[in-house]
């Protein structure tokens, strides 16, 4: 049963420090007030899985939380980088990272091996493609009935979960629509997971029986953040703040300015600073 | 000699036309997105059109800054989960043509988005492989648009982040790939094809104004040619029109901020 927490608390119970975490949210519903949260509480030696880092995990990896990432794109849609990440990486700033990189198709299906409970998953995969080489968790496996050659990666099997999701109930019942990426898979792969939602409301209306949704004794804690997923969006209440990614580019290119933006919009404000993003389409 | 259209709205144009009416398509961001909505506005209204965030049949009415968009979604048929879309709709083979684009191309249409230089210490690191290394083996054929550069076009790619025709010949198969892999590049000069034997990459197509020598210079490697290339039609009044409505729909809307 879903405890309804402040975002605080939630991420003062769920998350430790050297903790395998992903943050999903395909472009959409990125829990960015919860990597805000994460940032403040100064977590560290994170092991950071994420389909695409995006600015979330930027700023945490600008801000000395992560050890690893892994991931399959690691830009900033249709702008170019993602600074932090990549001074980490290669120049070692704030501190070393490692990267474990894999296609999309290879994560999909990592996640969704984790949430059905497999230790790896198998696919027609990274046939002639040079990953392999450099990524050991990649391996192929022979189909025992066709002989067919297939890839193999582990499962993977996260420590937390951190999604955003328009709505839950009093009840901690999650609601998820629009494109939804891997959110699911990352809760049901995880031993704890915090929600953010846009809103919570006594009974999830209309019931809609095929709609995708986490029963609350799914899910660890449930914390309302309306306006959590900016820059992000939030389908049915407010667009991608478009703008906000191309202007992160300079922001984040200089590490100075950086840590002045983070000092601003971070450090000395709490999760309530994400009200001003929230509305609801009409 | 006087042009009323760009060299990338021939590219567009050029990669538009390639796709038929009863494709399916798996659509990347960029240059794809682009050639991909204007079959769609044009020629092709049926197209399938999928991104890899999961939205199945999208008539976007702007282009979209990331395959994760809002419009993608709002305008999509469905919208189905990151594993489904990959294990049923692209490995399931119910894909017929992947557009692709990269960093750098080789003669044999292997692609590299992962890094310059070595993969341990990059010369300079790209965001990554997204989903080509599975799309380029998955879908039934590979269309591939660049911009016609010769730090692109070069002898041999830094990564093999995605398979094309692997060393030539018969190497794709040997992979345990049966997909056809990449039948046509565009470009901003030219179209090119395999070789139906040796599968290297050879000029079919050049267009309007361009000459052998500017495809030669702008290629890091021995380019060839077919036995006739033909010049490609320039872009028509009408697909001018919608490529410049389309962009400029986009542009207004991306201007904005949310």
């Amino acid at each position: 049963m879903a405890a309804i927490l402040s975002l605080a608390q939630a991420v003062e119970d769920n998350l430790k420090d050297g903790d395998i975490v992903a943050m999903e949210g395909f472009t959409h519903l990125i829990p960015f007030a919860a990597g805000h949260e994460v940032i403040r509480q100064g977590r560290k030696r994170l092991n950071l899985i994420r389909m695409t880092p995006d600015l979330i995990y930027d700023q945490m990896i600008g801000m000395g939380c992560a050890e690893k990432v892994v991931f399959f794109w690691g830009g900033n849609p249709g702008v170019g980088s993602l600074p932090r990440f990549r001074d980490a990486h290669e120049n070692g700033w704030p501190n070393k990272i490692t990267i474990e990189e894999h296609s999309h198709a290879a994560m999909a299906n990592a996640f969704d091996a984790g949430a059905a409970g497999l230790p790896f998953a198998v696919f027609r995969g990274y046939r002639g493609a040079e990953l392999k080489r450099v990524n050991p968790n990649i391996k192929d496996i022979t189909c025992p009935f066709t002989g067919e050659k297939l890839a193999a990666v582990p499962a993977l099997k996260l420590d937390v979960a951190i999604v955003h999701a328009q709505k839950a109930d009093i009840r901690g019942n999650v609601l998820f629509e629009g494109i939804v990426g891997v959110q699911k898979q990352a809760v049901l792969a995880a031993k704890r997971s915090i929600v953010t939602v846009e809103e919570i409301v006594d009974t999830l209306e209309p019931h809609l029986p095929n709609a995708v949704i986490l029963p609350g004794w799914t899910v660890s804690a449930v914390v309302h953040v309306p306006g959590g997923a900016h820059p992000s969006y939030a389908h049915g209440y407010y667009k991608r703040d478009n703008a906000f990614y191309k202007k992160w580019d300079a922001i984040s290119r200089d590490r100075d300015s950086f840590r002045v933006w983070i000092g601003e919009h971070v450090l000395r404000k709490d999760p309530d600073a994400f009200a001003v993003h929230a509305k609801k389409a009409a | 000699m006087s042009m009323n259209y760009t060299p990338a709205e021939m590219m567009t144009i050029a990669a538009a036309r390639a796709l038929a009416n009863n494709d399916v398509c798996f659509v990347g961001i960029g240059a794809p997105s682009a050639a991909c909505n204007l079959a769609r506005l044009t020629h092709a209204p049926d197209i399938v059109l999928i991104y890899e965030s999961g939205t199945i049949e999208t008539k976007p009415n702007i282009l979209p800054l990331s395959i994760g968009d809002g419009e993608l979604c709002e305008t999509a048929l469905v919208t189905v989960s990151v594993p489904e879309m990959f294990r049923y709709w692209l490995q399931g083979g119910r894909v017929t043509t992947g557009f692709l684009g990269g960093a750098q191309i080789d003669k044999f249409a292997n692609l590299n988005t992962t890094v310059v230089g070595p993969y341990e210490k990059p010369e300079v690191r790209l965001p990554g492989g997204g989903g080509a290394p599975e799309i380029a083996t998955s879908c039934g054929q590979i269309f591939i648009t660049m911009s016609h550069k010769k730090r692109a076009f070069v002898e041999k790619i830094d990564f093999v982040t995605s398979l094309g025709h692997g060393k030539g010949g018969d190497d794709r198969a040997k992979h345990g790939v049966t997909t056809a892999g990449p039948t046509k590049v565009l470009t901003d000069l030219c179209v090119m094809e395999p070789d139906a034997k040796s599968k290297e990459l050879t000029v079919v197509s050049l267009h309007p104004g361009v000459t052998r020598e500017k495809v030669i210079e702008s290629t890091g490697w021995r380019i060839k040619f077919a036995d006739k290339v033909a010049v490609t039609p320039a872009p028509t009044a009408q697909e001018l029109k919608v490529l410049r409505e389309l962009q400029a729909r986009t542009k207004a809307a991306h201007g904005e901020a949310a």
